[in-house]
Parts: C-alpha cells; structure tokens; sequence
C-alpha cells in the first residue's frame, strides 16, 4: 500500500458525513440519531457530519421498517451516494421490520433492497449504540479502497414495488 | 526581481503555501468554537484536512441533464479568485513586486460569490437555485454597505493602492470603515444570523447541493480561503505599521485568528434570521453607517 492510499484510508476513517433518510419509522430512531450529535454524546469528536444531500455523504443512516412508498426513494438515494460508501440500519425496523412485521404496507427489511454493511439493533438503539454502528461503518469504508468497486443497483424501475396487491 | 516577489507572494506568503494550511485551520476554528460553545468537545485539529483528502478520492456520479463543464468549473474558478485575494493582502511591508489595487482586491473577494449563484443555477436543483436567489439578495444588500465602508477608507487615505491603505494611521475614520466591514463579514462568509444560502435544514445545502466528490472539496478550500481573505482585509487595515517583517507576519495572522473567533462566536450565540430581515437589516440599519462613513470621510478630504 502506497503513502496516497494509506493517508486517503486514514481520511476515510476519520471523516464519514452522514445522510439521514426516514424509510417509516416511528420517529424513535430518528430523535436517537439527531440526539447522538448533541453535546451529551457529541459524535463530531469522530468527524461526524450530517449532511443535506445524499451526493455529500458516505455513509447512509436508514431508520424505520421500509414501506413501499419509500422503495424507490431509498434506491435513488443509495444511487446517488458517491462509492466508497456504507449503509447503517438504525433501529429493529430495517433488520426485521419488528412490530410492524406482516403489515401489507411494508416492502421490508431493507437488506432486500440495498447492501447493508452495519445493523444497529435496538427499539431505539441508544446514541451510543448508533456512535458506534457509525465508527464500524467508517472503519468498512477505509477498508473499501478505491480499486474495488462497489456493488451499484440499477435504479430504472424505481417504483415497481409501489404496485402491491391488496389482500382483501 | 519584480516578478520573482509576485511569484513569492501569490505561491508562499501570504499566498497559497500559506493560504490553504491557514484555510482549513480558520474552517477548523470555526466548527471547534461552535462546538466549545455548545458544551461539547468537537471535531480533532485536523478535521477539515481529512474531509478535503476523503473527498478527494470519492467519484462523482452521473449528473444527467446539467452542463458538466460549467459545473466544474465554478469551484475551479473559485478557488482561484480566493487565493488570488489572499496573495494581494498587503501583509508584508513594502515588498515591491506587483502591487494590485483595491479595486483588484475587492473583484477578487466578490468573485467566489458570484460563483455560488451561477453554480446554482447551473445545477438545477430547485434548492440550489433558492439558495443562489437568496445569495444573490444578499450580496447585493451587505455589498453596498461593504463596498462604501472600503471607499470611505479609500478616499480619506486618497489612494486606492493597497500598501498605503494597509499603513495607514488610525483615526476614528479607519474605526467607523472597519466596523462597518465587520458588520458585512458574517454575510460574506456564509454564517449565522445570515447562513441563508446554505440553511442546511431549510434547503439542503443550497447551492452546493448537485456537488459531490473532489468539486465538493475545492468548495469547501475555497469557503476557507474566503475566511482567510475577509479577515486578512479587515486585520491588515487594523494593523499597525511595523517595519520588522516577521513582526507583521505574525501580528496579521494574531489579528486574523482573533476575527475568526469573534465571527464564529456570533455564529455560535444566534439564530437564522429569514431573508426579508436580513435585507432590511443591511440596507435600513448598515447603509445609514456606511453613508456616514463616506460622507465624513469626503468631508475631511474637502477640507484639508
Ligand atoms: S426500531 Fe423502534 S423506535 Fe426505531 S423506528 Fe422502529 S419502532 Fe420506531
């Protein structure tokens, strides 16, 4: 390994700007991620950054049981994330879509849909929990060099999960 | 001999050998002040250094429907207008060599600007494109206000050359021209009360919401230029006149440093304020200080 590839992992490791997407949830999760970047728990001593755009991010922070309206969001926005990048299931919802299982509703877990690198159990996982779901998912992303191409989905038909059969 | 100074200048001191290091301190100092006055320990030294190598090496995605080469050209041309900013402050005393003016300086300085709004509408997303709007509103309200408070000093010095603007001796003048700087800065630089073009939980990150990877990283080098060019401005005009070289040096990036702190703890202590405010704010409020500080200063200049 070169002197260019070992610093840009160090880079890697050290810096992971988050994208937050809402596939459902309760909003449990959601309120445990923001809570994980306030003073108490302070994940920007990592370099933790939330970002607005799914194109800035590395890693993608993907909370609730995945409905089938969020499908085809879920694909774009893994689509556009910029390679290396880690996916993180926040929360019991995306593993096994939890209490919400069976419901005609959902399109869950999401590992059906998208590569997840790290599942952070809990209903709602602590902050400290999700700090380290993340640190995992920087650690897989320094790991991820630049020669290996990452596994990209086709987003052609993003919304064909959206035409589900209703049980009577 | 003349253009190995300029050289010197725009490629070491102060220009980018020194510039960039200084950018992402400044952009460091910033997000650790905020973080110290929130009550937590924030991100480690060298933060803004991996996040420019880590985008570095991140690709870009297809942009489908946008011209790729205006796009990548808008942080390229930023970047240099920044740095170019930065290599004129006059920071050393009498160093010969090409000496740009104000008029230079200050295209310089308003350039990056007029980048974001175009890279905004390049991008046609409909948030950049809010973002660029309300950039554009800004500018043209806290630009007035910038634009007299430098002549008002211009025209009592009589000059537009930047040495005789930075040796200039203090007087209640130079003090109303900086305030009234001061007061422009945060606009300038993107921050609170008026982060409008960038409100990241309003519209995303405004317009640099299309970019991704190493244009995302010339960006942010050029945000921390524009922090080390904005407050170099306002600490070569509070300097004193030293002659020892390494005297001015350090006492430029002390003054420097001291503005960063001040600018980011403002960021830290306010809110948002929404566009209608923050334009009325300049042109009611700022402009009233700005023309008085250029009708006293032709005032003097008539008199004596
Ligand atoms: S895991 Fe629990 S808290 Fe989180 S979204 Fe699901 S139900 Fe809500």
């Amino acid at each position: 390994m070169n002197l260019w590839k070992r610093l840009m992992c160090a880079c890697r490791r050290r810096s992971p700007w988050l994208f937050h997407m809402n596939s459902g949830s309760c909003n449990g999760c959601d309120i445990e991620l923001v809570a994980s970047l306030s003073p108490r728990y302070d994940a920007e001593q990592l370099g933790v950054r939330l970002e607005g755009s799914p194109r800035h991010a590395d890693i993608l922070c993907i909370t609730g049981p995945v409905t089938k309206n969020s499908v085809g969001a879920i694909r774009t926005v893994y689509a556009q994330a910029c390679s290396p990048k880690a996916v993180v299931a926040i929360g019991s919802c995306p593993a096994t879509t939890n209490v919400f299982i069976d419901s005609r509703t959902l399109a869950g877990p999401l590992d059906k849909h998208i590569p997840v690198d790290v599942f952070v159990p809990g209903c709602p996982p602590r902050p400290d929990a999700i700090i380290q779901g993340i640190a995992q998912a920087a650690a897989i992303l320094a790991e991820r060099g630049m020669d290996t191409p990452q596994a990209e989905i086709s987003i052609a038909a993003p919304q064909a999960a959206v035409h589900h059969e209703v049980q009577p | 001999m003349n253009l190995l100074t300029a050289l010197a200048r725009l490629l070491l001191f102060p220009g980018l050998l020194f510039a960039v290091p200084a950018a992402w301190f400044f952009l460091w100092v910033e997000r650790k002040a905020v973080a110290l006055m929130q009550g937590r320990i924030g991100p480690p030294f060298m933060q803004p250094f991996y996040d420019f190598v880590k985008l570095l090496g991140k690709t870009t995605p297809p942009r489908t429907g946008i011209g790729g080469l205006l796009m990548r050209l808008w942080p390229l041309l930023a970047v240099s207008a920044a740095a170019g900013a930065v290599g004129m402050l006059p920071v050393l005393p009498a160093s010969g060599g090409f000496e740009g003016d104000l008029i230079l300086l200050l295209a310089l300085l308003e350039l990056p600007s007029v980048c974001i709004i175009a890279a905004g509408f390049t991008s046609r997303s409909i948030f950049s494109e809010i973002g660029s709007a309300r950039e554009a509103a800004l500018s043209v309200s806290y630009n007035i206000v910038f634009l007299l408070a430098i002549v008002s000093i211009a025209a009592a010095q009589h000059t537009f050359r930047l040495e005789a603007l930075a040796t200039m001796p203090a007087s209640p003048l130079l003090w109303l021209g900086i305030a009234a700087l001061l007061v422009c800065l945060p606009a300038r630089l993107h921050l609170n009360p008026f982060s409008l073009p960038n409100a990241e939980q309003e519209i995303y990150s405004g317009p640099m919401i299309e970019y991704a990877g190493p244009e995302l990283a010339l960006w942010e080098l050029s945000h921390g230029l524009e922090w080390v060019a904005a407050t170099g401005l306002v600490a070569t005009l509070l300097a004193p006149h030293i002659t020892l070289w390494w005297m001015a040096v350090l006492l430029f990036i002390a003054l420097s440093f001291l503005l960063v702190l001040l600018l980011s703890t403002l960021a830290a202590a306010t809110a948002r304020l929404a566009i209608d405010t923050t334009v009325r704010f300049y042109w009611q409020c700022s402009l009233l200080f700005a023309v008085l500080a250029i009708s006293s200063a032709l005032l003097m200049r008539l008199r004596s």
